[in-house]
């Protein structure tokens, strides 16, 4: 599913690498947590998964493409069969629920037919149920996470990405969230979730990664947060 | 590619960007509107080159009594019999002469009735006051001054006139016009260039949450881009409209009702030249300002 290979990052300007030397696997539906401390190289090791870098060296291999070597046109193709959800939630105010989630589906040119009915099932699945025409304004935090959520799992990817999901939540709220995410991963799709909050990696027991300062030093299965928390 | 989506996108990124799209519609319009006048006033300037060269490239004038009168070249008398059968001779024997014609008085003074009929003046003119000419085309109309070295001093010769001479500082005068314009031109584009690569950063910018969801949702950079573009192509084709029908009403009321009226000696260009040009306008409008905004976004819109 993803293989990091002796993966290190740097950025032009910056003389310590915001990843070094990392060499991993995660395997299809699994449910791995990312932790470390700001700037640990979290945020690169997602971007990486993206394909919105490159890495200096190494291969990053997801969905079994080497992505080092993935031209830039074949990069949306790619990025069809992942989803993405960010503490911000990213929703454009403007449209409706319904109207988020189905624009991940018309910029990628699918039928209308097929989003009229994917959308609907899709927001039931995530618990809005019949909230399809309120603007994001009007709901909750949490709902609008959900609303996230759905828009990334409208295309049924194989791999959910999650950076800290619940950062802008109340810890009841973001309860609710997790739950979402490990009934989706218990359809199938690898989930990886980078997070600030130790509460919920320890409730979870799921695999912790741990970056500090660019290095893997701990790769953890039913882990916990962190031994000196 | 569903293209409702993409039409309401074009509109949306319109009506937000007003008044730029004004202004690339008016810089994109006069830009074309010079763009196509240089080429109706280059072809106007090759239709009056042709026109004049063919009819004639070097012009012997004979004294008549009149001129006579008046003295220089011509004091010696009008020209005789003999005179004007020596140099149609001499002329055929000149193997750089390609076509000799002989004008007479009486032909000289029917063509200018003709041509100005409508001009006052032509009634004053008499047949009597009209000069006899040798026409001499040129097999190589460079050599004109052979013809003028060998029969300026005759007798019975007024002048050796090279209608090119003549003719050239018009057309000079034309063709710096014509250069002036493409000059103009050539600012007004890098103005509507400028602005259109503006206008297409600006409205990127404004919908960088739409952009920044579709990469991440897998849009193809094709689709992310192609709503920018169009918006420039649009407001292009909408400049190229308006470059249209200024170039029309310029045929229409200053060449047509105006200068028509006012120079009775030029052949103006017609309503097919100025037609003719209308898609390339059109066409430049709607792929300038295109490539201008997938330029803009080369480096904006990156998957």
């Amino acid at each position: 599913m993803i293989r990091f290979d002796n993966v290190s990052k740097s950025y032009p300007k910056q003389n310590r690498p915001a990843l070094r030397d990392v060499s991993l696997e995660i395997e299809k539906g699994e449910f791995v947590f990312l932790v470390g401390s700001s700037g640990s190289g979290k945020s690169t090791f997602l971007r990486l998964l993206l394909r919105e870098e490159r890495a200096s060296h190494g291969q990053v291999h997801v969905l079994g493409k080497d992505l080092s070597r993935l031209s830039n046109w074949k990069v949306p193709q790619m990025r069809r069969q992942l989803g993405t959800v960010f503490q911000d939630f990213r929703l454009l105010p403007n449209k409706t629920v319904g109207e988020n989630v189905a624009f991940a589906l018309e910029v990628i040119g699918k039928p209308r037919g097929e989003i009229r009915k994917a959308v609907p099932q899709v927001l039931e699945l995530v618990g809005l149920g019949g909230k399809e025409d309120r603007m994001p304004g009007e709901l909750s935090g949490g709902e609008q996470q959900r609303v996230a959520i759905a828009r990334a799992f409208v295309n049924r990817p194989m791999l959910l990405i999650a950076d800290e999901p619940t950062g802008n939540l109340d810890p009841q709220t973001s309860v609710g969230i997790m739950k979402l995410l490990d009934r989706i991963n218990r359809t199938g799709t690898t989930v990886i979730m980078a997070t600030h909050d130790q509460q919920i990696v320890d409730q979870m027991r799921k695999r912790v990664i741990e970056l500090e300062q660019g290095r893997l030093v701990r790769d953890q299965s039913r882990g916990v947060y962190g031994y000196q928390h | 590619m569903r293209a409702q989506f993409v039409l309401s996108e074009i509109g949306v990124g319109l009506r937000r960007n007003l008044t730029m799209t004004f202004a690339v519609i008016v810089s994109v319009a006069l830009s074309l509107a010079l763009f196509g006048g240089s080429l109706l006033l280059r072809e106007q300037v090759s239709s009056m080159k042709g026109y004049w060269y063919d009819k004639a490239n070097v012009s012997i004038f004979l004294c008549n009594k009149s001129e006579a009168q008046s003295g220089g070249s011509c004091a010696k008398g009008a020209v005789t019999e003999e005179q004007k059968k020596q140099i149609k001779a001499d002329l055929d024997n000149m193997n750089i002469v390609k076509k000799v014609d002989y004008e007479s008085a009486e032909d000289a003074y029917k063509h200018y009735q003709e041509e100005f009929r409508k001009a006052p003046i032509a009634g004053a003119v008499t047949p009597d006051q009209m000069q006899e000419s040798f026409r001499i085309k040129l097999k190589d109309p460079t050599k004109y001054d052979v013809i003028t070295s060998a029969f300026a001093q005759r007798p019975g010769v007024q002048q050796v006139q090279d209608q090119k001479q003549v003719l050239e500082p018009l057309f000079n005068l034309l063709n710096g016009m014509n250069y002036g314009a493409l000059g103009v031109m050539a600012l007004m584009l890098v103005v509507a260039l400028t602005l259109i690569v503006n206008t297409v950063r600006v409205s990127a910018f404004s919908r960088r949450r739409e952009t920044g969801i579709m990469r991440l949702v897998g849009a193809s950079s094709f689709y992310i881009q192609i709503p920018f573009i169009m918006e420039a192509a649009v407001a292009g084709l909408l400049g190229g409209m308006l470059a249209c029908v200024m170039l029309i009403c310029g045929q229409h009321f200053l060449v047509n009702n105006w200068l028509a009226h006012h120079i009775d000696v030029i052949q103006f260009i017609g309503w097919g030249s100025v037609l003719s040009k209308l898609p390339m306008v059109l066409a430049v409008g709607l792929l300038m300002p295109a490539l201008a905004a997938f330029a803009a976004l080369w480096k904006y819109l990156k998957v």
